[in-house]
């Protein structure tokens, strides 16, 4: 199978990076690991006139801890992510969930930066993103502006950037101290897309009360879907079985699965409320320290 | 576009189309048909090569890609005339059966036992995760990866 033609270019700079993708405008796509557009392209989901190959650009491919925050730049691959020391003591969540992205040998290709602009609802690292309230920094010829995941995943692989930008970073929060996680994916076999996957992010303050929560759900709506509602619930409160099962029954509730291959309806949205309040036990144990 | 890259050690320059991808590249453009294409779609491995030292699926790369790059494929595995480690404990722990998804495996697990030449049982099912075999149940193939590596391991 082969892509349609389309012209290719291999900047050696961010600018002249930015410069391409100014003139190519909408027509225009990133090629980072290409894990996701190649495939697509091959089966003509997508015909981009013009691929700007990001993967000779000097410094995207490191993570580095700046301000409070893991920054993980456009060229570090989902392998790299579940080896990186800073991102195993800052961002243990990332860490623990890398290995559940595909397979072996698309991890030592497939970008997060490329996973998060892509957009697919299917794909994990958004949900985590917007769990722990990750940011993304876009970058064009014009400057750089940061935007909340919440607000960079707009739709059905529909992100935020404008023609001519790129994603050139991702930001995650410090994890710091009585915080924990847990990313529980159902999948048929490795590297198959995630029947359902559920993202769970708790932060306590110093009385043992919820301080801050995130749950993100993965492939039961058109977009990563964010239960704001079930987040809301807990923050504030004494974290119990009986809190975290409304919260479950709140994601439950929210999630809009659709039947397929992978499963009907009805079994997704259970496997939504189980995995939920599994997940929030598992955050709690770890922010508690007992993980 | 034109593009240099070293295969097995043999440096390689070809015009190529962007959209020309690596395996084809590989198998149509330099011969060397070891390389195959399963599903065409990164699911099976069987186009598993290596690209700068990390095993990658070449179904899914893009030829213009691997620019400046060095690749082996299995043909590459053969030293002096000597079978790789990992083809003769293929062959002794009959780690194959119709052969199509074995380049790819035993790309994938020179690549693991050169990293860690004693793999558990566990490390190596979890390394061949992105490749499929069809015929053995793997389990021939998770202990010629083993054997191998304890042969990598004992020859320093």
């Amino acid at each position: 199978m082969y892509p349609p033609r389309f012209e290719y270019s291999a900047p050696r700079s961010l600018e002249e990076a930015l410069d391409l993708l100014a003139e190519v405008g909408d027509e225009g796509r990133v090629l980072a690991g290409g894990q996701s557009l190649l495939p697509m392209m091959k089966l003509r989901l997508a015909a981009p006139a013009h691929l700007v190959d990001i993967n000779r650009l000097p410094g995207l491919g490191s993570i580095t801890d700046t301000n409070g925050e893991i920054s993980i730049g456009a060229l570090v691959r989902h392998a790299d992510v579940a080896t990186d020391p800073t991102v195993a003591a800052h961002a243990p969540l990332l860490a623990a969930a890398a290995p559940w992205i595909a397979d072996p040998l698309v991890r030592n290709r497939g970008t997060l930066c490329g996973s998060v602009a892509h957009c697919d609802p299917e794909g994990d690292w958004n949900s985590l993103m917007l769990a722990v309230g990750a940011t993304v920094v876009a970058t064009s010829r014009e400057g750089t502006r940061t935007i909340p995941i919440a607000d960079f995943v707009v739709d059905f692989f529909t992100n935020a950037l404008r023609p001519g930008e790129m994603v050139t970073e991702v930001r995650v929060p410090k994890a710091g101290p009585r915080t924990g996680g847990a990313y529980l994916k159902l999948e048929r076999k490795i590297g198959d897309y995630a029947t359902v996957g559920v993202a769970t992010h708790l932060r306590l303050d110093e009385s043992g009360r919820i301080a801050q929560a995130g749950i993100a759900l993965t492939s039961v709506a058109p977009k990563n879907l964010k239960v704001t509602e079930a987040e809301e619930l807990l923050v504030g409160n004494e974290p119990s079985d009986e809190l975290f099962a409304e919260a479950a029954e709140v994601a439950a509730r929210t999630c809009q699965p659709t039947s397929d291959v992978r499963g009907p309806a009805e079994y997704k949205r259970a496997v939504v409320r189980t995995y939920t309040e599994r997940g929030l036990r598992r955050a709690l144990a770890e922010a508690r320290g007992e993980a | 576009m034109q593009i240099t890259v070293t295969v097995n050690g043999t440096t390689y320059t070809s015009d190529v189309e962007p959209r020309r991808l690596l395996v084809d590249y590989i198998r149509n453009d330099l011969g060397l048909t070891g390389t195959h294409i399963g599903c065409d779609t990164t699911s099976c491995g069987a186009c598993t090569l290596i690209m700068d030292g990390k095993p990658v699926k070449s179904c899914t790369i893009l030829a213009v890609q691997a620019d400046g790059s060095e690749i082996r494929t299995v043909e590459g595995l053969k030293r002096d005339g000597q079978l790789h480690p990992i083809q003769k404990a293929f062959k002794e722990h009959h780690g194959l059966q119709c052969g199509f998804c074995t380049p790819g495996m035993m790309m994938v697990g020179s690549a693991l036992i050169e990293q860690n030449p004693r793999p558990s049982e566990e490390e190596v099912r979890w390394a061949i995760s992105g490749n499929i075999c069809r015929c053995t149940g793997y389990q021939n193939i998770v202990a010629a990866i083993q054997a191998a590596g304890r042969e990598l391991a004992e020859r320093g």
